[in-house]
């Protein structure tokens, strides 16, 4: 199981989460992503997209503008 | 004997009809999954994201919301580069603004086949209901969208199935074709209905579409941009920036876009790097981006941009106002300008 970041800083919604979800379909159950954000929709988005495609966000913060989640793929 | 079951990817826009010809496909017992396409125009969080006085409105992306109601997987597809040559090239033309909305939907329906033979799909459903947009819902044009995605009887539209030819999935008797609807024409009452009797209690009503090239101010800005550059083509920051601020072009060859609040003043900041920026320092103003088509812009354009920038600053009444301009590799220098006057701030600037 392997930790990945990704970069969608000045990005808006829905961009967040297609690159997410682009980046988690290359990885393997386990794998954990983190994600930092400066759309703040992003706080609720991937959290969404995670649920409905049997992922897990294991932890999410907002600071200072960012908006960090990171992501367990799950058995999708 | 087991039956297999079907399965569909449905168009999701965030909408109700949407939400209602997945349910009624999921009711009959068909695997559904939803697909929903980024242009670049869509009016989503993105916008509530950029305004602060929007920050109370829930920014959720309807699309995610829907599926999250269906209980199905939703893909995101990003089509931002292709969908250009549905905008600048559309072959059936515009509706009333910059809207190409049967090419749109024919393009969509055919990411969505292409999407269906890639993944093992059966067939594709959409929400659509015939009479009920000008363009691209009506009888006439319903089966130009299914000929020209290529998707042809794969094509189910539960919503007003009825009205319409049957389908392969019809004919196959996957589905039942009296189980679907007849809906037609603008009236939004026998979806309201429907959504009663699934149990959806609350649903986004897009007035007018969710489509930025819909609307009449958006589109101007677009013809704008066309006609100054003197070419036919965006970047996805071209589009995005056309959604922000108070756009004033006084010569053919630049523009001054101006943030109108704190939340769209923080969102022009992030391009500082891509355009010279104006910002007031003797006064409260706001932040501003100099978009001039041939890179730099001349001293006598920085002056008169900052004259602008001056006038929807605090010191608009004042003599003299200092603004600081910024060029891309982020070098400051401070002018001081006299505000332009409202009657030498021409009306015709405004696009």
């Amino acid at each position: 199981m392997s930790h990945y970041t990704l970069d969608a800083k000045r990005l808006m919604c829905p961009m967040p989460v297609i690159r997410t979800q682009d980046k988690v379909a290359e990885l393997q159950v386990g794998d954990t992503l983190e994600v930092t954000c400066t759309d703040p929709g992003a706080m609720n988005d991937i959290p969404a997209w995670c649920r409905i495609n049997g992922h897990e966000v294991v932890s999410s913060s907002e600071e200072k503008g960012e908006v960090i989640i990171t992501v367990k793929v799950g058995e999708a | 004997m087991v039956s297999t079951q079907r399965k569909a990817v449905a168009l999701i826009s965030g909408g109700l009809d949407s939400l209602l010809a997945a349910k009624a496909m999921m009711e009959q017992g068909v695997h559904v999954e939803g697909i929903n396409f980024y242009t670049g125009f869509c009016v989503e969080g993105h916008t509530h994201a950029i305004r602060k006085k929007d920050k109370a409105k829930p920014k959720r992306n309807n699309a995610l919301w829907v599926a999250e109601q269906l209980g199905i997987k939703l893909h995101i597809v990003d089509i931002i580069e292709e969908y250009k040559d549905v905008v600048i090239n559309p072959s059936h033309g515009y509706g009333q603004h910059m809207n190409p909305c049967l090419d749109c939907k024919g393009f969509m329906v055919k990411k969505a086949h292409e999407w269906i033979e890639a993944n093992g799909f059966d067939f594709i459903v959409t929400g659509e209901v015939i009479g009920q947009r000008p363009m691209s819902q009506r009888k006439d044009t319903m089966p130009v969208i299914a000929r020209e995605s290529g998707a042809g009887d794969l094509l189910v539209r539960p919503l007003c199935a009825q009205h319409l030819p049957a389908t392969l999935p019809e004919q196959q008797g996957w589905i039942d074709r009296e189980q679907m609807f007849d809906f037609s024409g603008r009236t939004r009452k026998p979806q309201m209905a429907l959504a009663e009797k699934y149990g959806f209690e609350e649903y986004a009503q897009p007035a007018g579409g969710c489509c930025f090239l819909t609307d009449e101010k958006y589109s101007k800005k677009i013809s704008d941009l066309w006609e100054s550059r003197g070419v036919r083509d965006y970047e996805l920051d071209d589009i995005m920036l056309l959604k922000v601020g108070r756009h004033i072009r006084p010569k053919k060859h630049f523009k001054v876009i101006i943030g109108r609040e704190e939340g769209e003043n923080n969102f022009l900041s992030g391009y500082r790097k891509m355009f010279t920026s104006l910002k007031t320092t003797s006064h409260a103003g706001p932040l501003a981006l100099l978009d001039c088509v041939n890179g730099e812009a001349s001293d006598e354009d920085i002056e008169l941009a900052a004259q602008i920038v001056a006038r929807y600053s605090q010191g608009r009444t004042a003599d003299k106002v200092e603004v600081e301009v910024t060029n891309k590799q982020g070098v400051s220098r401070l002018i001081e300008v006299t505000p332009i006057s409202p009657s030498q701030l021409d009306e015709s600037w405004h696009v």
